[in-house]
């Protein structure tokens, strides 16, 4: 007999609780509130309301089988995460048909910006590399792994998990503290140490945002910049994601370079769509799309990277210009030079 | 013929999320045709049209969908098979979170989307647990974590299903669905098949056209439920 049968046959439900916390939803999807966690499944099952069970469509040894699928669904999710080490993009065509860039390959740690005018076809870059496009999308581009390409088989296992996405156009929607909103984040993720994550991403959020907020605020009145530095920080600190796409950011009021050498920094491989040259700078190559084609990659030189300050003074400057504004004051010659009002 | 069969939530965007995959499948006009089970109304009929697909809309008015949905699928498969298609895809709205229009052995898809709520996977019932194949729409327009948790719930109440998203919109994500569907089983009819689960059990006076509000008319399958007072301590 299977170990993990023998196990549910004849251990205490407490003594799964405390290795598999999450196995307490089992029930609850069930509608089974009150269980005697004492007994083992099968006994405890006997002193449940045998009609709430048949509601669901189950008898015994039904919730049984679906207990221990239950539990080796979440055991085996707890531990593995997808790790990868590089992608590529093999070219297909732009949109008048002619060729791009033949292949190109990002590895783990490294950070891309994507630029070109509104319309060329950076999201749909994006979206390439999000369905791990196999000669089946527009483009005609093929996203490799690890320099080969998933079977169909492979394609359809990782479900998503092995991308991590970030717009202007995400909102969260559920109504919930942010302290409750990481919480539950943590729980899906299963993470043991959930007390200590979502502190470290919570601090991490609010120094990327501009106005800081607590751990009670509801997420849905977050402003703008916050609920990005939020879900940038979720996205580092709790999403295990290996691959990071970012579409337009820019404008959130969040200290942007520090955001990226987060993500960085967590050994994810980091593609960002953007206009904001402080953005498209940060990044270590960045790719010119036209005409629906990659057109060149750059690397950024290291003039480039120089400018980065006096761009990013320029970037406070229209900060302190903007925050005078909203603040009622008039603007003066100071501000422009940098200076605080 | 293939049957793949959807159920969903009204307006989590079946009819979107089909019409992108017949795009997906690269199918020729003629060689499919749909089936939509609705219950008052429905304009998709209207974009089935456009599409240039045939589409036979029925409604169940006064009678439980899913009731309905059995009833009349056979039929459905004779005339999708008639009709010289290569595929007919069905579509039923699930309305009371105990629908459950699906039968073993037909590839059976649930639809669903990120706006309805994290916990909204625990509540659907048999129309997600026992759907092969879970579509999520509508996650363009939430946080990623919230995809997470949404995913996550859809696994504990179904943890044999495989998940794609798809915006229903873009058509992101369709193309590996479309492969996937051309796997469906053929088929030549439906007669001895099985539902995977039971329909909701109704035939009590009010079934049959009762409206007054009692206990003396109230007659069949009824269920009570018990209500405790407030304690006073």
């Amino acid at each position: 007999m299977d170990k993990l049968l023998a196990t549910v046959l004849s251990a205490p439900l407490s003594q799964i609780l405390q290795q598999h916390p999450i196995c307490r939803d089992f029930f609850l999807n069930l509608r089974i509130l009150d269980i005697n966690w004492d007994l083992p499944l099968m006994q405890a099952l006997d002193l449940v309301d045998g009609e709430a069970i048949s509601e669901f469509g189950l008898d015994k040894e039904m919730i049984l089988r679906d207990f221990c699928d239950f539990l080796k669904t979440f055991g085996k999710k707890a531990e593995d995460s997808l790790a990868i080490k590089s992608v590529t993009i093999l070219g297909g065509h732009g949109k008048t048909g002619a060729g791009e860039i033949q292949e190109f390959t990002v590895s783990i740690g490294e950070i891309v910006s994507i630029v070109g005018p509104t319309g060329s076809g950076k999201s749909r870059l994006l979206a390439d590399i999000e369905c791990l496009a196999d000669g089946d999308t527009p483009t005609g581009r093929t996203i490799l792994i690890d320099g080969r390409k998933l079977s169909d088989a492979e394609r359809f296992d990782v479900e998503g998990r092995l991308i991590a996405q970030l717009s202007q156009n995400m909102n969260f929607v559920m109504d919930l503290t942010v302290r409750e909103f990481l919480e539950m984040h943590a729980g899906s993720r299963l993470s043991m140490n959930v007390g200590k994550t979502i502190e470290r991403c919570f601090a991490c959020a609010n120094e990327l945002a501009g106005e800081k907020f607590t751990m009670e605020t509801r997420v849905t009145q977050l402003s703008g910049g916050q609920s990005r530095a939020l879900m940038i920080a979720d996205t580092a600190y709790m999403s295990t994601s290996p691959i990071v796409l970012i579409d337009e950011i820019e404008n959130a009021g969040i200290d942007r370079r520090q955001a990226i050498a987060i993500l960085a920094r967590k050994e994810k491989i980091v593609f960002i769509s953007t206009h904001d040259p402080l953005l498209a700078l940060s990044a270590d190559k960045r790719i010119v799309i036209s005409n629906g084609g990659i057109s060149r990659i750059l690397l950024t030189s290291d003039e480039e990277k120089s400018c980065l300050d006096s761009i990013e003074k320029l970037d406070a400057t229209i900060f302190c210009l903007r925050n005078s504004l909203r603040s009622g004051h008039e603007i003066t010659r100071e501000i422009l030079k940098g200076q605080e009002p | 013929m293939k049957l793949i069969t959807f159920a969903g939530p009204p307006s989590s965007g079946k009819t979107s999320v089909i019409l992108k995959l017949v795009e997906a499948m690269n199918i020729a006009s003629g060689e499919i045709g749909a089936v939509k089970f609705d219950c008052l109304t429905s304009f998709d009929n209207l974009r089935y049209q456009e599409a240039g697909i045939p589409v036979v809309t029925g409604f169940s008015g006064k009678l439980c969908p899913d009731h309905f949905f059995v009833s009349n699928i056979e039929s459905a498969v004779e005339w999708g098979i008639k009709s010289g298609f290569k595929i007919l895809v069905t579509e039923s709205a699930g309305l009371c979170n105990r629908c459950s229009p699906y039968i073993t052995g037909i590839l059976s898809i649930c639809v669903i989307d990120n706006l309805s709520g994290v916990n909204t996977p625990r509540k659907i019932g048999p129309m997600l647990k026992m759907a092969d194949i879970v579509v999520v729409t509508k996650g363009d327009i939430v946080s990623q974590a919230e995809r997470e948790v949404f995913a996550f719930n859809i696994r504990q109440v179904n943890t044999a299903a495989r998940i794609f998203f798809i915006n229903g919109i873009t058509g992101q994500g369709a193309p590996m669905l479309a492969r996937h569907l051309q796997g469906a089983r053929e088929i030549e009819g439906l007669r001895d098949m099985k539902l995977r689960f039971t329909t909701p059990a109704a035939v009590c006076s009010y079934c049959t056209g009762e409206i007054r509000i009692g206990e003396q008319y109230q007659m069949g399958t009824m269920k009570k439920m018990e209500f405790k007072l407030p304690s006073h301590g």
